[in-house]
């Protein structure tokens, strides 16, 4: 009897969970809505606000995309994440590697491993602006710094990540190899690198969410660059919205889509990713 | 002949491992050192500067609004991570059980984690202005007939509640993976002893969840105590400074308000508190793990 009513579904559990929904969906709702409305049809009582526009119009969306010049601040993001990722594929996995094989006898790896992952813990209004004068003095406040410092700023995690999966991938895999005569080098590119591919999208994913929506590092390091990624132009052109409501809300959605859309194509590769971050870290 | 070839490997690894390295040193090694350097000078981030001794750090703890983000960055910081860790586990328990549309279900509440923090901030911010007042005029609540954003002692409920609703996606993630690592039979076995449902939760998942519970306790308090998009599209560390947290102040200080100095004083301050923050968290989980 109590057997049988574990097994079948909770639909109390279900209905509660199914409302609950609304909390995320409200303001999204409310967004689109806005977006899509003309000033005339914002009256003042939460009705206005919310009701469905008399008329789709897309006349906020080109407008937002004039303002904000939002396939530049588009370019700009996509750029920053996809070059950041494609390097921390390449240098992190490396690291991760090289410290996470000599950790187990070395001393000096182990206490490297030490070092890169406490930077963690240090935040980063500490390095902000000592950053700042840094990259100016470098010429990199501009793109290539911002990419360069989220190397910088996500290695602690992933080398971590990487370091962990490795216990799980025998030393015999590349012994095997190098005893065939591959090298180091070889053996680690053509065996191990594709083995740690789960652990690759897991970097992936997290690199990326953190990357495409972070504000503050090109805030303060290419914000004089005249260069602005999909947030900072929000932020950058807030005072030009004015009170424009439905201008502002179709700018903020078009700052999201890229992102929703991308989560709901690969909503399942991300859950699992991120889980399998969370379980390994 | 083996030596040599060790050697070879030794080398290449070293390699591998040098450009992470190099960038790291450049990167945070040298601006943690010279950030800390900079807390003993008077610079103003232009111009000339003097050496000063540990003055900015005596200036610190008699400065009132730095004193005031301590306080607020504290309040947040707790008040966020007991919310977002209370609400994440209970909603990872209804998402792991017997539950219909479990995958739709799961990924619409991980939406929030997703979206960037400024322009959920800019989202909210609309809600508290306009259609919060409007609710609180139409059923006649005192205290949300006015923007909970322009009131000094609500706005930083306001930040709260942008700061929750986003942390609480990942935590969620995190304790599905938890209670999935949790054996099935080990309820079956609490069930003929016959636990009920809070006992079974006191007694069976929470202490199973606990490396979970540490690892969220952790992350959620470092990333509120960093707290920066929700104040920079809601408030602006307004009303009157009530919601200007420790990394608000550094940026707008020290990167504006020519006090670099004396902000990089604050910064490291800052760094030692997140430090103390996390070494206290793991040595109170840590010992919880092990006497259970």
């Amino acid at each position: 009897m109590k057997k049988k009513s574990v097994k079948s579904t909770n639909w109390m559990v279900t209905i509660l969970l199914s409302l609950g929904c609304v909390t995320v969906f409200f303001p999204l709702y409310m967004t689109v809505i806005i977006a899509f409305k003309q000033p005339s049809e914002m009256t003042n009582s939460v009705a206005g606000a919310l009701a469905l526009p008399s008329q789709w119009s897309l006349s906020n969306f080109a407008e937002a995309m004039r303002v904000t010049d939002f396939w530049h601040s588009l370019g700009n993001s996509i750029l920053i994440t996809g070059v950041t990722i494609i390097l921390t594929l390449i240098i992190h996995s490396m690291a991760g590697y090289a410290i996470g094989r000599s950790m187990v006898r070395k001393k000096n790896y182990r206490l490297l491993y030490y070092y890169i992952v406490s930077g963690m813990f240090v935040p980063f209004a500490i390095l902000m602006m000592p950053l700042v004068k840094q990259t100016a003095q470098l010429g990199m406040d501009n793109r290539f710094g911002v990419i360069v410092l989220y190397l910088v700023f996500y290695m602690p995690i992933n080398v971590m990540l990487y370091a962990g999966y490795l216990k799980n991938i025998p030393l015999a895999m590349e012994e095997a190899a190098e005893i065939d005569g591959s090298t180091t080098w070889t053996a680690y590119w053509k065996i191990i690198f594709p083995m740690m591919k789960p652990m690759h999208a897991t970097v992936a994913i997290l690199t990326a969410l953190g990357t495409w929506n972070d504000v503050m590092t090109p805030l303060v390091i290419m914000s004089g660059s005249g260069n602005n990624t999909l947030p900072l132009a929000q932020l950058n052109f807030q005072s030009q919205f004015g009170t424009n409501y439905n201008l502002a809300f179709a700018s903020y959605l078009l700052a999201l889509l890229p992102i929703l859309i991308f989560y709901i194509i690969c909503q399942k590769q991300i859950l699992s990713g991120v889980a399998n971050g969370a379980v390994k870290g | 002949m083996k030596k040599k070839a060790m050697t070879h490997k030794d080398k290449t690894l070293l390699f591998m491992a040098l450009p992470a390295v190099i960038l790291f040193v450049l990167f945070n090694t040298v601006p943690l050192i010279r950030g800390a350097l900079y807390s003993f000078t008077n610079y103003r981030g232009y111009g000339s500067y003097d050496w000063v001794g540990i003055r900015n750090y005596i200036d610190l703890f008699g400065d009132v609004r730095v004193g005031h983000s301590y306080l607020f960055t504290f309040k947040y910081a707790i008040a966020g991570t007991i919310l977002v860790n209370v609400l994440s586990l209970i909603l990872a328990m209804g998402l792991n059980s017997k539950i219909r549309a479990k995958s739709f279900l799961r990924g619409v509440y991980f939406i929030p984690n997703i979206l960037g923090a400024l322009i959920v901030g800019y989202i909210f911010s609309y809600i508290f202005t306009y259609i919060l007042p409007a609710v609180g005029n139409a059923l006649n609540i005192g205290f949300l007939q006015n923007s909970i954003l322009a009131d000094e002692r609500f706005a930083w409920i306001g930040v709260l509640i942008v700061g929750v609703w986003q942390a609480i996606a990942m935590n969620t993630i995190i304790y599905i993976s938890g209670l999935q690592t949790i054996p099935a039979d080990i309820y079956e076995a609490g069930m003929i002893d016959g636990a009920g449902t809070w006992q079974t939760f006191r007694k069976l998942t929470l202490p199973m969840l606990m490396p979970f519970v540490s690892i969220n306790l952790i992350l959620s308090t470092k990333n509120m105590l960093m707290v920066f998009d929700q104040i920079m599209s809601l408030t602006k560390g307004g009303p009157a400074q009530s919601t200007e947290s420790i990394s608000y102040l550094i940026y707008r200080n020290g990167m504006e308000g020519g006090q670099f100095g004396f902000q990089s004083a604050n910064a490291v301050l800052f760094f030692v508190v997140i430090v103390a923050f996390s070494i206290i968290q793991m040595k109170l989980t840590g010992k919880k793990e092990e006497q259970l």
